[in-house]
């Protein structure tokens, strides 16, 4: 029986070897043919003319990462601030399952709802030729986050020990100073780890965004249609021909997002890890 | 003077985002349903689309959800629980323990676009399964595999220690004592992320999309053609229809089933979870 448990373990282990050693082994091969440095400085991408650089896709991804970070940090910790302390028990208990149900709503709802609302109001509001854009997928994005960034950092809130916050109070200081300066500072690792955990979903994210950017691989700018890492992959993975350069050039820019991806994961657990020692 | 105007912004900035956040979900659920309600009917939910009638129906997406549920839950729940008890009741090596830990919460943290690569190299080509429902569902217990593992062990260690020593000190072998004591007690966390799991399998679609197919048409699901089978469940379908077609108002519709199912999967986990933390 023991045997069969450790087995189920492995699989686990297993799987993710399978899934680093199939991205390696597929992703090298067009960054061979193309260079390291074409394909990821090239300024063009276009299948039709082979051309093959990543650098519109990767500046549009941090772009846009950080632009949803800029947004959905501040709401999604003061949202958090206030679901841990400030908040009346009964609100709460009706914000907090709003919280978790906007962390439930498949990408493709958001994407629909963002094409059919944002995008349109965009076109209007800016005058603009088409709303498709980076900004849109920021704005998508931003949402997109708010759960992860306000469930995680509430968590870290709650820790935080009764006597500090009491500590503060009985020296003078006002609740709200107490909240913004004894207990997000004693909390902070946990909302790092919160903005960490929504630059990780929001760098991944391709389905929402693939039906607001416009994905056209330009090189970033607010108004302008872009294509995202993830887009760059999902647009062309059912058009691309099997064993092509195009194919094998998607599977490269998979590989370059699973390094971006690790290194946040990487970050996150030394984050983490930092709290529990704390 | 400057404490005061510090206490009401910092109220403002409290309440505002809270209210944004709130506002947020409010305008999502009454879009949603405003544009999509009004398409649903029975007709829409039991008929596949049809030509000849002018008709849309989503039955073929909804069995293709139901097929790829059911079948990588029914992968990846032998192997999800089997590693949680392996984790928590057989385990000695900490190394070993430390590797599959990570390995599953690198699994979590990886995006669905690149388990979408994932099973179209493996499953689709290497394997030869083709575009399926059968690859779709096989790279979908990839990455619902580190939730199950989760919560299940997240149950397993609630479990009191004293049980194990008792049926132990009865004379009970280790696995008649997983399978009679420890399992039976926990079955409310292995329950719990199922409903996870499910809810993240309604939920995907750039995985479903590339591995499992578009075609919104019926499928065969006789024994012998199983395997062939190949179409889109409710999110690729919803895509299909927003964005090749330009049809609003059924993507609308099928957003607002995929709402309905969203909060019944929520609300069952967290009514479960709950009953978990009492007991």
């Amino acid at each position: 029986m023991q045997i069969l448990f450790t087995l189920c373990g492995l699989v686990a282990v297993g799987f993710v070897l399978l899934i680093t050693v199939y991205l390696v082994l597929s992703g090298i091969p067009a960054i061979r043919q193309i260079g390291l440095f074409p394909f990821l400085f090239g300024k063009t991408w276009s299948a039709s003319q082979d051309e093959y650089g990543i650098l519109p896709l990767i500046l549009t991804s941090i772009y846009g990462t950080a632009g949803a970070i800029v947004i959905g940090v501040p709401i999604g910790f003061f949202t958090a601030v206030f679901l841990a302390k400030a908040a009346p028990k009964r609100l709460a208990a009706l914000l907090r399952p709003a919280v978790s149900l906007l962390a439930g709503i498949p990408s493709v709802v958001y994407g629909l709802v963002g094409m059919c609302v944002l995008v349109p109001a965009l076109r209007n509001w800016l005058h603009l030729p088409a709303g498709d854009s980076l900004l849109a997928a920021i704005l998508v994005l931003a949402v997109m986050i708010l759960p992860s960034i306000i469930s995680l950092s509430e968590t870290a809130l709650e820790a935080v020990p009764r006597e500090y916050e009491e500590a503060s109070l009985a020296l003078g200081a006002t609740e709200l100073e107490t909240y913004f300066r004894v207990s997000a500072p004693a909390a902070k690792s946990g909302i790092a780890a919160a903005v960490v955990l929504g630059i990780g979903r929001a760098i991944g994210e391709a389905m929402a965004i693939m039906m607001v950017a416009g994905n056209v691989a330009n090189m970033p700018a607010l108004t302008r249609s872009v294509r995202f890492l993830t887009t760059g992959i999902s647009i062309e993975l059912n058009y691309s021909q099997d064993g092509s350069l195009q194919r094998q050039a998607l599977f490269s820019i998979g590989l370059v997002l699973f390094l971006f991806i690790m290194l946040i994961n990487g970050f996150l657990n030394l984050v983490l890890k930092r709290e529990r020692e704390e | 003077m400057r404490r005061k105007l510090y206490e009401i912004a910092g109220r403002v900035l409290l309440y505002g985002c809270a209210a944004i956040t709130g506002s947020l979900l409010l305008f999502l659920i009454g879009y949603i349903l405003y544009r999509g309600l009004g398409g649903i009917s029975w007709q829409f939910l039991s008929t596949a689309e049809s030509v000849i009638h002018g008709t849309v129906g989503i039955l073929p997406a909804i069995q293709n959800t139901v097929f790829v549920i059911v079948v990588s839950l029914l992968v990846s729940i032998p192997l999800g629980v089997g590693a949680a008890v392996y984790l928590t009741e057989y385990a000695r090596n900490r190394r070993f323990v430390a590797a599959i830990e990570f390995a599953s919460e690198t699994l979590a943290g990886i995006p669905s676009i690149i388990y979408a690569l994932v099973g179209v190299i493996v499953f689709c080509t290497a394997l030869q399964l083709q575009k399926t429902l059968l690859s779709g569902a096989l790279t979908l217990v990839i990455m619902i595999l580190p939730t199950i593992i989760r919560s299940t062990q997240e149950s397993l260690k609630t479990v009191p220690q004293s049980y194990r020593e008792g049926a132990l000190g009865l004379g009970s072998g280790k696995w008649h004592m997983i399978r009679t004591v420890v399992l039976p007690s926990s079955v409310d966390g292995i329950v719990t992320g199922c409903i996870l799991a499910v809810g993240r399998v309604v939920g995907e679609s750039a995985v479903l999309m590339y591995t499992a197919g578009m075609s919104t048409a019926m499928q065969n699901f006789s024994l012998d053609r199983i395997a062939g089978a190949s179409g889109a469940t409710l999110t690729v379908a919803l895509y299909h229809y927003a964005k090749e077609n330009a049809d609003f108002a059924v993507a609308f519709s099928i957003a607002t089933i995929l709402l309905i199912l969203t909060v019944v999967l929520n609300f069952s986990a967290s009514f479960l979870g709950r009953k978990l933390k009492r007991s």
